[in-house]
């Protein structure tokens, strides 16, 4: 997992609010391999039928091409539990979402990739997508380190995060790694539970 | 201290708390289907073992054809639904695969099993998973490096949620069923209401449901928001789950059935929120949008964007209504539909086909419609009872089980701007195919619409 520690770059504003992961990645692409779905972000409102870019999609302009920052609305990667939502972003190079709120499934694979989930009050994020567009191509910074957003106009917002996930981020830590280290823990829990919960070893 | 359902059994799954908010808990069951491929390639690439084989249950559902001997000709598809089976043979997990009766939708065939209980914790790579929280289970649906992250360790870093109890009171009026009452409750908390929460739902009109009414109503928890949904287990818990191939027998269910007695929250325990819907004022209802949230009376007319003082909900609302090609102020009751479905883990089991059935018989549809039993088994019940027979003679097709046309991945997909009333639980752009336009209902609402080819009352039938 690629860590995350500070990003500075240009910030794409998605105005609409309940953006499913079907919307991100249409269910007829989830068979192909991760490797396969570079170009497949939010592929139907990106492109028309004939596979040209359609002009009015945010990041079909020119000075949101370089984004790497996504300034979302409430519920952005609500719905189906596809992870390729998140693979399409880092995909597309995007390695932070700012949001009042996101899917609670999408949140949590966003950490298991390394992609920067921010939380921020309803206000704040409307204000940040609102001066990105009386500017575009403007760049928002991200520091994960100080927890801190910097919005193009200086104002800095301070936002939370698990000091758990904080520290996978930054050191782009392997979970499964980390949780085979507990080990002795997990097998005296085992021994536990089957003494609590006998009828649960006499399966079918 | 007073505990809720969620607490007792969350605390009962913690393995240790970890730094920094997250709580490693331990997984009762791992439900799995072709998407889980990815995991295990890597799991494959990373040389590490499943931790607990035994622990899960594997069945292809989502990239099955759901009509008899149907090739797989699309070799992508095909390595999805033989990739489960080589992974689940060579990593000896239990599975339900093409030819056994058995075979179904994961959150179908898990309470049917009886793989499902109360107070267990269990986890699949899909959003609908809160379907097993009907029986009193957690169940939440996790990413696919979640499901990796499973089957290497058995457990999951977890930040506990709030809870949110729901409560239904009062009784339902005639013609209304579970799905309209978890589309109010959609339409009332919004489509990020239980966002970092976990739903019990409570009240009458929960209490009074049967199973499968339950498992609808969990089921579309996430479209609230909630990843969980619960619902105390009582008798007719108990009674569904009695003599299932893996529902504990003998003395191990008597001490099982001692300790699903103590799940329900306790009587004074408190909420994180609470909110409480008047049952009696819940109508049949459908969908004109593009979120579940979405949801009006079929009584209702198509609401105007110009209403709505959120600028970015009225944006949002214009767009869904372009996309369906509604036009404010048309009466529900009065837009023609061209396909129907009925099916999908929120509406496939017994109760639902029978609900159908009841409005199908003696009828015929006039628009192409389907019937998708949740599994092998709910089909073979339902003709025991000669349901099919009345679907066939109604003029419906009916077809093998799978999820089908709820998400379309196995090809059952509806064409550009072809309007569907359908039984699953998501009208997203595109998800019922590209341009599709999806219209949630009940499955007798679903079959009404079949027989009238239009949006209809079920009471006025």
């Amino acid at each position: 997992m690629q860590p995350f520690t500070k990003v500075t770059a240009v910030a794409a504003p998605i105005d609409l609010p309940n953006i499913d992961t079907d919307r991100i990645i249409p269910a007829r692409f989830l068979r192909k391999p991760k490797e396969g779905m570079a170009g497949l972000l939010f592929h139907d409102v990106r492109f028309d039928d004939q596979g040209n870019e359609r002009a009015d999609f945010v990041l079909n302009q020119a000075p949101f091409r370089a984004a790497k920052i996504l300034v979302v609305n409430d519920n952005f990667g609500c719905g189906s539990s596809r992870e390729a939502a998140v693979w399409v972003l880092e995909h597309h190079g995007i390695r932070t979402v700012i949001a009042s709120s996101l899917g609670d499934i999408f949140h949590g694979n966003c950490y298991t990739n390394g992609l920067l989930p921010v939380i921020l009050p309803r206000d704040v994020v409307a204000g940040l997508r609102a001066q990105l567009h009386a500017h575009p191509g403007a760049s928002i910074s991200v520091d994960l380190e100080s927890q801190t957003v910097t919005a193009p106009d200086g104002t800095t917002h301070r936002f939370e995060i698990d000091p758990f996930r904080k520290q996978a981020l930054l050191t782009g830590q392997d979970e499964i790694a980390l949780t085979l280290g507990y080990e002795k823990e997990i097998t005296a829990f085992e021994a536990r539970h089957a003494r609590a919960m006998p009828w649960l070893a006499a399966d079918a | 201290m007073p505990q809720t359902m969620f607490e007792k059994i969350w605390t009962r799954h913690v393995v240790t708390e970890g730094p920094g908010g997250q709580t490693l808990l331990y997984i009762d069951r791992h439900l799995l289907h072709e998407g889980s491929a990815a995991a295990f390639a890597r799991l494959e690439r990373s040389g590490r073992r499943v931790r607990r084989p035994d622990r899960c249950v594997a069945t292809a559902d989502h990239y099955v054809p759901t009509t008899l001997g149907t090739p797989v000709t699309d070799p992508e598809v095909r390595d999805m639904i033989e990739g489960l089976g080589r992974h689940t043979a060579e990593r000896r997990i239990p599975y339900f695969g093409v030819g056994d009766i058995r075979r179904g939708i994961v959150h179908v065939i898990g309470p049917e099993q009886g793989v499902t209980q109360p107070g267990i914790l269990l986890v699949c790579g899909d959003s609908h998973t809160a379907t097993h929280g009907a029986l009193g289970a957690l169940a939440f649906g996790i990413g696919s490096s979640e499901v990796e992250h499973v089957l290497a360790t058995q457990c999951l870093w977890q930040r506990k949620p709030r809870v949110l109890r729901i409560r239904v009171d009062g009784r339902l009026g005639l013609g209304v069923a579970a799905k309209d009452v978890i589309l109010a409750i959609i339409a009332t908390i919004g489509a990020a209401g239980g966002v970092g929460h976990a739903i019990e739902y409570a009240g009458e009109v929960i209490r009074a449901m049967s199973i499968d009414e339950r498992m609808t109503v969990c089921n579309m928890s996430i479209e609230g928001g909630a990843r969980a949904g619960m619902v105390a287990p009582d008798d007719k818990t108990f009674a569904y789950l009695a003599g299932r191939p893996y529902a504990p027998k003998g003395g191990l269910w008597d001490r099982a059935l001692a300790f699903w007695k103590t799940l329900p929250s306790d009587p004074d325990a408190s909420f994180d929120r609470e909110v409480t819907l008047d049952g009696s004022a819940i109508a049949p209802t459908v969908t004109w949008g593009t979120s579940p949230q979405d949801a009006l009376p079929v009584t209702a007319r198509v609401p105007d964007p110009l209403g709505e003082p959120d600028v970015a909900r009225r944006a949002s609302m214009e767009r869904a209504l372009a996309y369906m090609g509604l036009t404010p102020g048309t009466p529900l009751t009065e837009v023609k539909v061209d396909r129907v479905f009925i099916g999908s883990c929120t509406n496939s089991r017994l109760d639902d086909l029978r609900a159908a059935a009841a409005i199908a018989k003696g009828r015929r549809a006039v628009v192409p419609a389907w019937v998708v039993p949740g599994s092998g088994l709910i089909k073979q019940a339902a003709e025991a009872e000669g349901l099919d027979r009345i679907f066939r003679d109604a003029g419906f097709q009916w077809r093998e089980a799978g999820c089908s046309m709820c998400v379309g991945m196995n090809g059952d997909l509806a064409g550009e701007g072809v309007r569907v009333a359908s039984t699953s639980n998501r009208n997203f752009e595109g998800r019922q195919g590209k341009g599709a336009r999806t219209h949630l209902v009940s499955p007798a609402m679903a079959a009404a619409a079949a027989v009238t080819g239009r949006l209809a009352d079920v009471r006025g039938l």
